[in-house]
């Protein structure tokens, strides 16, 4: 878990949820396997057909804008994407991926110094990130919400809190 | 040191003083979801409570795709009702009732000193009646049913004040669309926004109502404006509960203070794919527009009705077009039927179609084909947005929406004047 190994996926700034899982499946597509199928679906239609394990999208500010569909979040995680990078991300955005427990990490070098296609590797533990360019380092998730995403996600956390796993 | 609104009110739910940057664990006085509460009602299921936590702090609304599209629609809306019915919800509104942006307010559920969340983007909207009052998530509103509670960030502040009075014909959409424009998708980004300033208080709650609901398009947190004597005299007969209206302290910190002067200020048109790509409308004058959409909990209240409605008296949408109207809600629906706003809009030809979401996301009610052109009154024209990924999306005022519809063409009312 703390070491992602995986392509880059590199895009821009602003990429928002409508391109990343249209509107219009909100309601209609819920299976994990059929979102997978979708993710990216407006923005890059080779991005599902060759997503692999451990890849990490990466994109410039306000990633992931626009609506509250935390689907957006699941779909690149039941793509098996490792991690989002992103310059900065939309509040929505970094929410529903720490309650997705996919990994959103900050780091203002990105897109520029990835490569798309570029093997790279991050350490979540560490806070690093290697790539051709070298070794960025990002900053930790905040403290309040590290249990969270540790603990695979939301809903997880919320039953482990609740005594509801066991 | 003062205090903002937003530390106030996450400071009182808290129970402690806050100040920002510090996460809080708080319990919102309103949460609402729509449609996607069939998916959330299946989450909190997962969690393992049987019974949710406070059933009169939820608001349920059907309005996505009402009525029913197809089988999955129709078999979601079965399963809201079923949740809605088992865990004894009060305050849940089928789908006749119209967009929930435009229910909550409506029915008095939207008051000033509130925290409310909602499982939509646009619950940003309710800060125009003094609330704080931000989106969440689908899992988010599950652990909210389950628990009552969520996380929330205690926000920095961003103070914009919009100076001078508006040209004729200009309404708060440009506004809006001008600041998105000036500071960019990502201007507000985790920001509480206060809109302030004497072009605010000159507005009627209805076109308040527009630059909250927009403030999302822009990053922020959530849009907030004072309550004043038009807030109050709207809330009077429809809130629900006593209310305490808070306001930020004279002496405050807020991390930015913005000014704009309106008083110069041009109908602006969002071009696609992105809301802050914004232009003075000279700029895509006589675009050829496939449809026009007057509609969405952005713009599609009774004083955008009878600006529309004026425009088309007696007139004729053009051939080359076809216009969609979907009033916000039921109230504002009878309301324009009983003005005659509707019976004008029906002779021009327009498509006349109940309070809803309709095709602002894709599902229904207006899909554009490849190729096609939308101008809009809505608030997003992102690809894909009109369920179409090599459509394109415009958006405006319904004043230029409605001499668009005359046209054809994305036009200026003051070239027709």
């Amino acid at each position: 878990m703390a070491i992602i190994k995986g392509r880059v996926w590199k895009y821009g700034d602003d990429v928002n949820t409508d391109v990343i899982f249209p509107g219009k499946y909100t309601y209609t597509v819920t299976d994990p396997q059929e979102m997978a199928k979708i993710a990216m679906e407006d923005l890059d239609s080779d991005f599902a057909k060759q997503v692999q394990p451990g890849d990490v999208v990466v994109g410039g500010k306000n990633f992931g804008c626009g609506s509250s569909r935390e689907q957006a979040a699941f779909c690149l995680k039941y793509a098996g994407v490792g991690a989002v990078v992103a310059r900065s991300f939309s509040r929505l955005y970094f929410r529903n991926c720490i309650n997705a427990g996919l990994p959103a990490l900050t780091l203002p070098e990105s897109p520029d110094v990835f490569k798309a296609g570029e093997t790279i590797e991050i350490d979540l533990s560490a806070g690093t990130i290697r790539c051709e360019a070298g070794v960025f380092k990002f900053p930790p998730l905040p403290e309040a919400v590290i249990g969270i995403f540790n603990d695979g996600g939301l809903i997880p956390h919320t039953r482990k809190i609740l005594g509801t796993d066991r | 040191m003062g205090k903002t609104f937003a530390e106030k009110i996450l400071g009182k739910k808290a129970g402690k003083p806050v100040v920002p940057g510090e996460i809080v664990e708080v319990k919102p006085d309103i949460a609402m979801s729509h449609d996607n509460t069939a998916a959330i009602s299946k989450t909190f299921k997962e969690i393992g409570v049987a019974r949710i936590d406070d059933p009169d702090r939820h608001v349920i609304v059907l309005d996505h795709c009402v009525p029913a599209a197809n089988d999955k629609f129709a078999q979601n809306h079965k399963d809201i009702r079923a949740f809605v019915q088992e865990q004894g919800i009060k305050h849940f509104y089928d789908i006749n009732r119209g967009i929930c942006h435009q229910v909550l307010p409506e029915e008095g559920f939207a008051l000033p000193g509130y925290l409310m969340v909602g499982s939509d983007s646009h619950t940003t909207t309710y800060g125009a009646f003094g609330a704080l009052a931000t989106g969440i998530g689908r899992s988010e509103m599950a652990v909210i049913f389950a628990t009552g509670k969520i996380w929330l960030r205690v926000p920095e502040t961003m103070k914009i004040i919009v100076k001078g009075a508006l040209p004729q014909g200009v309404s708060s959409k440009d506004v809006m669309l001008k600041i998105m424009g000036d500071l960019s998708a990502d201007g507000g980004l985790y920001k509480s926004v206060w809109f302030t300033g004497p072009a605010i208080d000159a507005m009627s709650v209805a076109s308040r109502m527009v630059l909250t609901n927009m403030a999302v398009e822009f990053g922020a947190k959530n849009g907030y404006m004072e309550p004043d004597a038009k807030t109050l005299a709207f809330l009077k007969d429809r809130a629900r509960a006593p209310f305490e209206v808070v306001k930020s302290d004279a002496d405050a910190e807020f991390e930015s203070v913005v000014e704009f002067d309106v008083s110069d200020l041009e109908p602006m048109i969002a071009c696609p794919h992105t809301v802050d790509n914004v232009k003075p409308i000279g700029a895509v004058k006589g675009t050829k527009v496939d449809q026009i959409f007057f509609g969405s909990c952005t713009n599609a209240r009774i004083e955008d009705f009878e600006i529309v409605a004026g425009v088309l008296k007696g007139k004729k949408v053009h051939p080359s077009c076809r216009m969609i109207v979907i009033p916000a809600s039921q109230p504002i629906f009878l309301e324009a039927l009983a003005k005659g706003y509707i019976q004008i809009l029906a002779e021009a030809g327009a498509t006349i179609v109940n309070s809803g979401c309709g095709p602002c996301m894709g599902n229904h009610e207006g899909i554009l084909a490849p190729g096609e052109r939308v101008l809009s009154t809505s608030n997003r024209n992102f690809k894909g947005r009109f369920g179409c990924k090599d459509a394109e999306v415009y958006l405006s005022s319904p004043l230029i929406a409605a001499v668009s519809a005359l046209t054809g063409e994305i036009s200026d009312f003051r070239d027709l004047l």
